[in-house]
C-alpha cells in the first residue's frame, strides 16, 4: 500500500476561483455567572489549581448536580439576541466519553433537546475587494449549554501535547463552568470572502455577547473558543464537499486564517485527485497552517441519553419575554442608530469599523465632541500614531474624553488645529491630560492684540504690495499676511483676531 | 438485657429511651454485642464502627446532636474499586439520620454498587440469611436485611433500585419499602441507576420502617429529583391498620408459573384475609408489567454504564498499573479491570451497548417506550384500586451458589419489584408467613400510586396486626438460624 503524497497548497486566489467554500463555526462562550452550572462554586479565571472546586463539580461518587438559574437566563438572553426560538420544553443529557479531566467521564450538555433553535446573526464584511462593505446573514443552528471540562497540563516532551509528555496534570478549576456551544448552519455563497466573513461572524458574536453582559469573551484566556467547519466542492457542484473541522483557533486572525488555510489546502487535496478526509484539524498559530488530529471516522461513540440526574427544563413563557423585555441594545442596532445619527455613508461607517474607531468614536461624541471632528481625529491624527507604532486604536494612551476636550478647545478658539495637534502628540507622549499639556508647553492660541500687533506691523512692512491691495480693496488678499503672522507666532496666534487687525491696520473696518 | 434490647422495635427503644428507661448507650451496647456474638456467621457488615457509635450514643444521650460535616466511616459499595476512600461530605440521608439522633452502628454489607439479589456480588463475601445461614439474605441491600433480621441493629438503610429493598426484606421476615421516587433524597447515595434509586427502611415492624420512612424525607435542594410535597402521612397511616373500605387489586401478571406453590399460597391467604379485614377486592391486569424485567434490564445498565464511568483510578479509589510507563488510558483500564466484578461488568458491557449509536432506539429508547406503558398500567389501575397487591418475590430465600452462576435466574428474584422501580411509585413488603415447603418467610408486597406512600403503610400494618395476633406474636420470634443459646 502506497502513502499518498501530501498536495501542499493552491494559492488562494486560484482556489476560490474554482471551487466554492462552505463554513461552519461552532463557538463555545464561558458565561460569566458568578457559580459554576451545578454547584456553588466560583466560576472564576485562575486561582490555586483546584481551589475552586467541591464534591459535585469533583464528580465524587453521590454528588449531585443542580442547574443554575443565572446559566438558563444567560443563555436565553443569548438565544433571543440571535434571534432564536426558546425550547419550552429540554434535556440535558449525558455525553460519554472517558478523559481524565473530565471528573465523571461524561459531560453534562444538551444532545437533541437544545434550549435554543433557528436564529440568525447579520454581520458585515468591511475588507471587501471593491470597498463596497457586504452583509452576510449567518444561519444559526443552536445554542445550548453545558459544563466545562478541567484543564489537563502536559508535562514534559516537546509538543505540550499529551503525547510524548512525561505526566500530566489536571486543574478542576474548569470543571462546571456553565459554556454555551452557539452552531451555525453552513454558510454557502461567501466565495472568496468566506475567511474574512469567518472572522466578521466570530466577531459581531463576541461583541453581542459582551454587550449582553453574559460573558468576559476573551479568547486569549478561553472564555471565548472556536471551531471552524470547513468543506470546498467545485464551482457550481450540487454536493458540498467534505469538511474538516479545525480546533484551537483561539484569535479573530487565527478564525480567519484557518479557514483560508483549510480552502488552500482542500483545493491542493482535491487537485491531487484525492479525497478530503473528514477528521478533526488543529490550527497552529506560528505558520498559520492545520494539522490532522483524529480522523471522525473512527471517532468515538458518545452514548448520548437524557442526564436522569436533572429534571427537564421548562423555562416558562412569560419569564422568557420578560428577559427579552430586558435585553440592551445590541451592537447590530446601535451601529445603524449611530450612522443615522451621525448621517455617515456604509463606507463611512465601514472605515470606522476597519480603523476599529467606532466605540471610540461614539465615546467620544457622548463626551462633548461632534461627530464630524470625532471622526477627524480619530481616523486622522490618532489614526496615523497608531500605525506609526503598530498599535491598535483602542490602545492609545489617549481616552475619548480627551480627545473630546482637545474639539472643545479648538471649537472654543482657544486652539488652532496646529496647536491642538501638538496636544495630542503631548498626552501621547504621556504628558498628561490635555489641559496639562496645554500650561506645560504654553500652547494656549494668542489674541492679545499688544502681543500681535507687532507681528501684524512686520507683515504689513514684509509685503508692502498685499498691504497696498487690501487698501485697495481688495480684502481677500488677506490671507497671504495672516499666513505671515501664524508662521512667525509658530500658529500659536488666533488666526481671526489677526485678520481682524490686518484689516483695521489698512483702513478696511 | 442485651438481648431483650435488641428484641425491641425502634419504636419501643424511642419511648423507652424518651422515659428515660433505657439510655442510648445501653441500646448501643447492647447491639455491637450482639454484632459481636454473631456477626462471624452473618456477615451482614462491611465496616462496624463500635467507638464511634458509643460516642455518638453518648452525646445523643446528653443531648448534643452530631452533625458531623464529613462521613466518619469508609464508603466502598461493595466493590474493591472504591479502596480506601472516604467520602469528605455525608448524604442527605445520613445527615437526616444524624439530626435525628440514630446512632449508626456501621455500613452493612451490599451486592457491589447494588447490583444483584443475593450479596454475593460484594467483593467482601455474602452476607447470610437469619432464618437460615445456608441461603442468602436478598439483596442487594441485604447486609442490612440481615442485620435488622438478626437483631444486630433495630433499623436499617438501604437502596432500592429494581427491589433491592423489598426483595431482602421479603425472604428475611422484615417490612421493607421503597418511598416514591423523589420522595426522599439522593444526594450522596452512590448511583447505580439515578432514575430508579431511591433509599429506604428495612425494619422488623411497619411503624419503625414508617419512622424511619419519615425521618429521611423530604425535598433536598441538592436533589433535583427530589419532590418538593409534603412527606406523606405514613407514621399515621401505619398506625392506622384500618383497611375498610379500600380496593385492592391483585395483579394477575405477578403470578402464576415460575413462582413457587408457597409463596402463592401464603400470598392468596394474605389477599382473603384483607378481604376479611374489610377491603374489596378485584382483579386488575397490568398487561405490560409482563416487559417490565426486560425494560429494566436495559434502563438500569445504561445508566450504570454512565455511572460508574468516574471510577476510574484517576482520582480516588484503586489505582492499578501505575507504573510510570503506561499511559493514563491504560492506567483507567487496568483499574476497572481490577476494581469491578464480574456482574458490575456484565452491567456496564450491557448499558455500554444499548446506548451505542445505532443500537440505542432499538434498545433504550424502547425500553423508555415501555416504561411509559408500564406507569400508564399503573395509572389506569389506580383508577380502579386504592392500591395493587402481589407477591414480593417469586421465591423464599435461596441457598447462597445457587444462582451464581446464572445471572438471568439472579434477575427473576426481582419480577414483581421492578415496575414500581421503573413507574417511581411507593411500593412495600410485608412479612405474610412462611412457605410450607421450606419454613422461610415471604413477602406481600403492596403498591401505590405516587406519592401515596402513606397507603402501602396503611394495608401493612392491618395485615402485619392481624397475622401477629393469629400467630401470637411476630413471625421474626420463628428464625432460628442463628440460635446458639446465648441468651
Amino acid at each position: 500500500m502506497t502513502v499518498p503524497t501530501m498536495p501542499g497548497v493552491v494559492p488562494f486566489s486560484d482556489a476560490v476561483a474554482r471551487f466554492d467554500p462552505v463554513i461552519g463555526l461552532e463557538t463555545h462562550v464561558e458565561l460569566g455567572t458568578r457559580t459554576k452550572m451545578f454547584c456553588g462554586c466560583p466560576n472564576r479565571f485562575g486561582g490555586e489549581p483546584n481551589s475552586l472546586v467541591c464534591p459535585v463539580c469533583l464528580g465524587l461518587p453521590g454528588s449531585l448536580p443542580v442547574i443554575n438559574r443565572s446559566a438558563i437566563e444567560y443563555t436565553i438572553r443569548i438565544g433571543l439576541a440571535l434571534n432564536c426560538s426558546i425550547a419550552s420544553w429540554c434535556r440535558f443529557a449525558r455525553k460519554n466519553y472517558f478523559y481524565p479531566d473530565m471528573p465523571k467521564n461524561y459531560q453534562i450538555s444538551q444532545y437533541d433537546e437544545p434550549l435554543c433553535t433557528g436564529g440568525w446573526l447579520d454581520v458585515t464584511v468591511h475588507d471587501t475587494p471593491d470597498g463596497q462593505p457586504r452583509s452576510v446573514r449567518v444561519e444559526i443552528e443552536r445554542v445550548h449549554l453545558e459544563e466545562d471540562t478541567g484543564k489537563s497540563l502536559h508535562m514534559g516532551g516537546s509538543t505540550g501535547r499529551i503525547h510524548g509528555a512525561d505526566y500530566s496534570l489536571v486543574d478542576y478549576n474548569r470543571a462546571g463552568i456553565p459554556l454555551v456551544e452557539v452552531v451555525t448552519k453552513p454558510v454557502t455563497g461567501t466565495g472568496e470572502l468566506a475567511p474574512a466573513a469567518a472572522r466578521a461572524y466570530v466577531a459581531e458574536l463576541r461583541d453581542l455577547l459582551r454587550t449582553l453582559g453574559v460573558s468576559d469573551v476573551r479568547m486569549e484566556e478561553g472564555s471565548l473558543r472556536c471551531d471552524v467547519n470547513t468543506s470546498i466542492a467545485p464551482r457550481g457542484a450540487a454536493q458540498w464537499g467534505t469538511r474538516s473541522e479545525t480546533k484551537n483557533v483561539n484569535s479573530l486572525r487565527a478564525v480567519e486564517r484557518a479557514v483560508r488555510y483549510e480552502i488552500e489546502r482542500q483545493a491542493a487535496v482535491l487537485d491531487a485527485g484525492q479525497r478530503v478526509v473528514q477528521e478533526t484539524r488543529h490550527f497552529q498559530e506560528s505558520t498559520g497552517t492545520t494539522s490532522a488530529g483524529r480522523s471522525k471516522e473512527e471517532a468515538q461513540d458518545y452514548r448520548y441519553f437524557p442526564e436522569p440526574d436533572l429534571v427537564p427544563l421548562a423555562p416558562p413563557a412569560d419569564w422568557v419575554e420578560e428577559i427579552r423585555s430586558r435585553l440592551p441594545e445590541l451592537p447590530s442596532a446601535r451601529r445603524a442608530r449611530l450612522q443615522a445619527e451621525w448621517g455617515l455613508s456604509d463606507k463611512d461607517m465601514s472605515a470606522l469599523h476597519n480603523a476599529g474607531a467606532l466605540n471610540l468614536v461614539a465615546e467620544t461624541v457622548s463626551a462633548g465632541a461632534s461627530p464630524a471632528d470625532a471622526r477627524k481625529w480619530w481616523l486622522g491624527e490618532l489614526a496615523r500614531a497608531a500605525n506609526d507604532s503598530g498599535a491598535e486604536l483602542a490602545s492609545l494612551p489617549i481616552t475619548p474624553a480627551d480627545v473630546a476636550r482637545v474639539s472643545t478647545l479648538v471649537g472654543s478658539g482657544s486652539l488652532t488645529d496646529r496647536l491642538a495637534r501638538q496636544v495630542i502628540e503631548g498626552v501621547l507622549a504621556g504628558e498628561g491630560t490635555p489641559d496639562e499639556v496645554v500650561a506645560r508647553r504654553g500652547l494656549a492660541v494668542v489674541s492679545d492684540d499688544a502681543a500681535l500687533s507687532t507681528a501684524v506691523d512686520e507683515a504689513i512692512a514684509a509685503q508692502p504690495d498685499v498691504a497696498e491691495k487690501i487698501r485697495g480693496g481688495k480684502v481677500a488678499a488677506a490671507g497671504a499676511l495672516v499666513g505671515a503672522v501664524m508662521k512667525a507666532t509658530q500658529g500659536q496666534a488666533d488666526a481671526a483676531r489677526v485678520k481682524e487687525l490686518i484689516l483695521g491696520r489698512l483702513g478696511q473696518r | 438485657m442485651d438481648r431483650e434490647l435488641t428484641r425491641l422495635t425502634a419504636a419501643q427503644l424511642s419511648a423507652a429511651m424518651a422515659e428515660g428507661e433505657v439510655s442510648a448507650v445501653e441500646v448501643a451496647d447492647a447491639h455491637l454485642a450482639r454484632i459481636a456474638a454473631v456477626e462471624d456467621r452473618l456477615h451482614a457488615f462491611l465496616h462496624v464502627a463500635a467507638d464511634r457509635a458509643r460516642a455518638v450514643a453518648r452525646r445523643v444521650d446528653d443531648r448534643r446532636w452530631d452533625v458531623f460535616t464529613t462521613t466518619d466511616m469508609p464508603t466502598t459499595c461493595g466493590s474493591r474499586i472504591l479502596d480506601g476512600w472516604q467520602p469528605p461530605y455525608d448524604a442527605t440521608v445520613t445527615r437526616r439520620l444524624r439530626q435525628a439522633g440514630v446512632v449508626v452502628l456501621g455500613k452493612s454489607n451490599m451486592d457491589e454498587f447494588a447490583m444483584g439479589s443475593s450479596t454475593e456480588n460484594s467483593a467482601f463475601g455474602p452476607s447470610r440469611n437469619p432464618w437460615d445461614l445456608r441461603r442468602v439474605p436478598g439483596g442487594s441491600s441485604g447486609g442490612s436485611a440481615a442485620a435488622v433480621a438478626g437483631f444486630e441493629a433495630p433499623l436499617g438503610i438501604g437502596t432500592d433500585t429494581g427491589g433491592s429493598i423489598r426483595q431482602p426484606a421479603a425472604v428475611c421476615g422484615l417490612v421493607g419499602v421503597k418511598p416514591t421516587y423523589g420522595g426522599s433524597s439522593r444526594y450522596g447515595l452512590v448511583a447505580f441507576a439515578s432514575s430508579l434509586d431511591m433509599p429506604g427502611p428495612p425494619a422488623r415492624t411497619v411503624l419503625d420502617a414508617a419512622l424511619l420512612h419519615e425521618a429521611i424525607s423530604g425535598h433536598d435542594p441538592c436533589d433535583s429529583t427530589s419532590v418538593d410535597a409534603p412527606v406523606p402521612p405514613v407514621v399515621a397511616a401505619a398506625r392506622q391498620a384500618d383497611v375498610s373500605g379500600l380496593r385492592i387489586g391483585v395483579v394477575p401478571e405477578l403470578s402464576g408459573e415460575g413462582y413457587q406453590p408457597g409463596v402463592l399460597a401464603r400470598f392468596s391467604e394474605a389477599v382473603e384475609l384483607l378481604e376479611s379485614l374489610g377491603a374489596k377486592v378485584v382483579e386488575v391486569p397490568c398487561p405490560h408489567f409482563g416487559y417490565a424485567l426486560p425494560a429494566y434490564y436495559l434502563i438500569a445498565p445504561s445508566e450504570c454504564s454512565s455511572n460508574l464511568a468516574r471510577f476510574d483510578g484517576m482520582r480516588y479509589g484503586l489505582r492499578v498499573g501505575d507504573d510510570g510507563t503506561r499511559s493514563a488510558e491504560e492506567v483507567m483500564s487496568l483499574t476497572r479491570e481490577a476494581g469491578f466484578g464480574p456482574e458490575v461488568k456484565r452491567r456496564i458491557m450491557l448499558g455500554t451497548y444499548a446506548l451505542s449509536s445505532g443500537y440505542y432506539d432499538a434498545y433504550y429508547g424502547q425500553a423508555q417506550q415501555v416504561r411509559t406503558l408500564i406507569s400508564r398500567d399503573f395509572e389506569a389501575a389506580f383508577e380502579q384500586v386504592d392500591v395493587l397487591v402481589s407477591p414480593t418475590t417469586p421465591t423464599t430465600a435461596f441457598p447462597i451458589g445457587e444462582r451464581a452462576d446464572d445471572p438471568m435466574a439472579m434477575y427473576l428474584a426481582d419480577l414483581c419489584t421492578i415496575p414500581s422501580n421503573l413507574a417511581g411509585n411507593a411500593a412495600l413488603s410485608v412479612p405474610c408467613g412462611l412457605a410450607p415447603e421450606d419454613g422461610l418467610p415471604v413477602g406481600l408486597q403492596i403498591m401505590a400510586p405516587v406519592l401515596a406512600d402513606d397507603r402501602v403503610y396503611r394495608v401493612a400494618a392491618a395485615v402485619e396486626a392481624a397475622l401477629d395476633s393469629r400467630r401470637g406474636g411476630p413471625l421474626l420470634d420463628s428464625a432460628h438460624g442463628l440460635d446458639t443459646g446465648e441468651a
